[in-house]
Formats: structure tokens, sequence, C-alpha cells
């Protein structure tokens, strides 16, 4: 992947963490979060139809994998941290 | 069924006009060799400046400009075996395909979106031929231009709110009968105390935080052009525990980027009830679609 991906767009500052907001992945180039991706392409996009793909682009993207997700992207995305222990 | 059977072979049925790919269709519907679509990435304005070259996209190769309308469509060859319509409906379900794919369709309209405004299309629209894409863009060429001025030197940035977890040791996992309460008189009714209390201050927090989050979203509406609103992510999906409760995307003109960002900076420190989430400038995903037009009202 390139570097310059801030073309155009002002640049970022950098403000810690400890102020109580924390970026997401897309400000600084690092990978994005998924969850943030399907969002953005399968409910944002303009809908337009594609003669291969007429209903496809339509309603079912929105909802076809929320099933496959669910299960799915909770293992794939759980946090580092796994001590979970009471004293 | 024969004809319909399994579709793990290189053929399928259908009946279609035209096919960029190397065989030609059979227009009785019989079996046909697959050959190559064209997957749709954005639409850009015919302008200036040269198309980013060597973009690799979805299926592997590199993204092009296809002309009409005074329009350029950003499209690349995608093969028909995976992304035909019969292999999305299935692809769609794989959850490490539909990632690839994701990233790999963003890749290519963001790369463009570095050159010129473009209206990002909605994954996995897919054409027969260049002769079909120029005819959608020659048909939906006034839509396109309102799309191209309403976002212009504009960015989508994201904001998300999750209720702030309030300090020490909370949540369902402590379990407050084995700890120090051996002793306390009537200790079942001692841990239905604490347990009560626990889930009141826990209500109490996200009730602050949706108050919060309704101020910080009004006030960045304040400072964009539009906004939207999707959903809240499931905890699962979001990789946290905290419930959020805003997930928000706000076209923001480029000249007020700074403002914005700073302005979320600044609510996140006057509102400790939600912890602040910024992704940013996104291309206009949320709003290539007119006003009104989105489909989730919430």
């Amino acid at each position: 992947m390139s570097a310059g991906r801030d073309g155009g767009f002002t640049s970022q500052p950098d403000l810690p963490d400890a102020a109580g907001i924390g970026y997401g992945p897309a400000i600084r180039g690092e990978r994005i979060a998924l969850v943030d991706l399907l969002d953005r392409v399968l409910a944002g996009g303009v809908v337009i139809a594609g003669d291969v793909t007429l209903a496809i682009a339509n309603v079912d993207l929105v909802t076809v994998n929320l099933r496959a997700l669910i299960t799915s992207v909770s293992n794939l995305a759980k946090p580092p941290t796994g001590a979970e222990r009471n004293r | 069924m024969p004809r319909t059977g399994p579709v793990t072979g290189p053929w399928r049925t259908k009946t279609a006009s035209s096919a960029a790919g190397s065989q030609s269709l059979n227009r009785a519907g019989t079996l046909v060799a697959y050959g190559h679509c064209l997957w749709l990435y954005a639409v850009a304005g015919d302008a200036d400046g040269p198309f980013p070259a060597g973009v690799t996209g979805v299926g592997g190769a590199a993204a092009r400009p296809l002309r009409a309308a005074g329009l350029v469509a950003v499209v690349a060859e995608v093969d028909e075996s995976e992304f035909g319509a019969d292999a999305l409906h299935r692809n769609l379900e794989d959850l490490g395909w539909l990632e690839r794919t994701a990233r790999a369709h963003h890749a290519v309209i963001e790369a463009v979106a570095g050159t010129y405004p473009v209206v990002p299309a909605r994954l996995a629209t897919v054409y027969s031929s260049a002769a079909a894409v120029e005819t959608m863009l020659r048909e939906r060429a006034a839509d396109f231009r309102e799309a191209l001025a309403r976002i212009a030197e504009r960015s989508e940035w994201g904001v998300k709110a999750f209720v702030a977890t309030p300090a020490g040791p909370d949540g369902p996992s402590g379990s407050p009968a084995e700890g120090s309460g051996r002793g306390a008189p009537g200790t079942g009714a001692a841990y239905l105390q604490r347990r009560r209390e626990q889930l009141t201050a826990r209500q109490d927090a996200r009730r602050e935080a949706v108050v919060s989050a309704q101020t910080v979203d009004a006030e960045l509406a304040r400072l964009s052009v539009s906004a939207r609103r999707y959903p809240p992510q499931a905890p699962d999906l979001a990789g946290r525990s905290a419930a959020m409760v805003l997930n928000a995307a706000y076209l923001v003109a480029d000249e007020r980027a700074d403002e914005f960002v700073a302005a979320v900076n600044e609510l996140a420190a006057r509102h400790p009830a939600v912890r602040l989430t910024l992704t940013g400038p996104w291309p206009a995903y949320s709003f290539a679609a007119p006003d009104g037009e989105a489909e989730d009202p919430r």
C-alpha cells in the first residue's frame, strides 16, 4: 500500500488518546476497521443497477451478511486481552 | 434439472445480449462459457488530471476509466466465475471474501478520490460490458452530476460514540457473592441489592451517554453540510464491549476539516459520558445518494 493517502485533504493533528477520543485507523492510513468499511460500502455508495447484479446491488447486500458477520467477525474482532478473572 | 444444476462448473445458464468475455453467449439460454464482467467502483466527472495508473481492483485487474456523457466510470474487468450474479450471492456469504473485496473496492475508490471527486458505487455493481456501463452513464448523467456537485471539495468523517465505562470494577464478570460478602447478613439479599445497583448504574451511564451523543451529533451536524446516522454496530462487530450510542457520518467541507476535528476533540472532553471515535476523511460513501434517499432512516 502506498503511504500517500492524505492527498488533497488537511493534515491530521496528532491528538492524544488521553483526551478521551479515539481515532479510527482511517485517519492515519492504517488498517480500516472492517465494520466501518462495511457500513459504507454495503449501505452507502450510490445504488445503480448493474445489468449483471440488478437485485444484489439494491437490497440484498445490506442484510446478506449480517448472519455470517455476527458469527464470524465476533471471532476475528475479539479484543486481544483475554484476562478476565475474579480475584 | 440439468439446466440449472450444479454451479461448480464453469458453466451457467443465462440469456444476455452482450458480454466482454472471450466466449460468445448463447441466446437460447443454454450453456455458455464464463467471461468477464466489469466491476464499477465509482463515477467521476470527466475532469482534468490523469487517471491514477496501476491501481489494482477486486479481481486483480487494474482499474481504468471508461468515458461517456462527460463522465468517467471507474471500472475493472472481473471474472464472471467469481463476480457474476450467481457467484456473488455465494461469495458474499464468505466473510473472508467479503473483506478482501470490500478493501479492494475501497482502495480503488480512495486512490481515484485523491485525484478527483468521485461518487462511490455500492459494493457489487457489475456490468456485462463496456456498452452497458456507457448506457448507464448516459441514463444517470444528471444524477451523477448532482452528486458530484454535492461532494466536491467535501469529505466524509465518521464519528461513533460509546457509553463510557464507569471507573472501577463493574460489569457482569464481577461476582460479588464470592468476595467479601461472606459474613454479611443476608448474603443473598446483599447480592441482589448490589446487583440492582450495578444495573441502575449501567442504565444511568447509558442514559447519560445517549443524551451526550445527541448533543455531540447536533453540534457536529452544524459544522457539516449533511449528516447520516447508521444503526449502531453490535458490540461484537465493533470490537468493544461498550455499547454504541451513535454511529454517524458527516459530510464536511474540506476547508472546515480542521475545525470539525477540533470540535470532535472538544466535545469528547466536554462529554465524559461518551467515548468518541473519529475516522476519516473518507470518500463520500454515505452521501452518494441525495438526502432522503438513504435507506436506513435511523
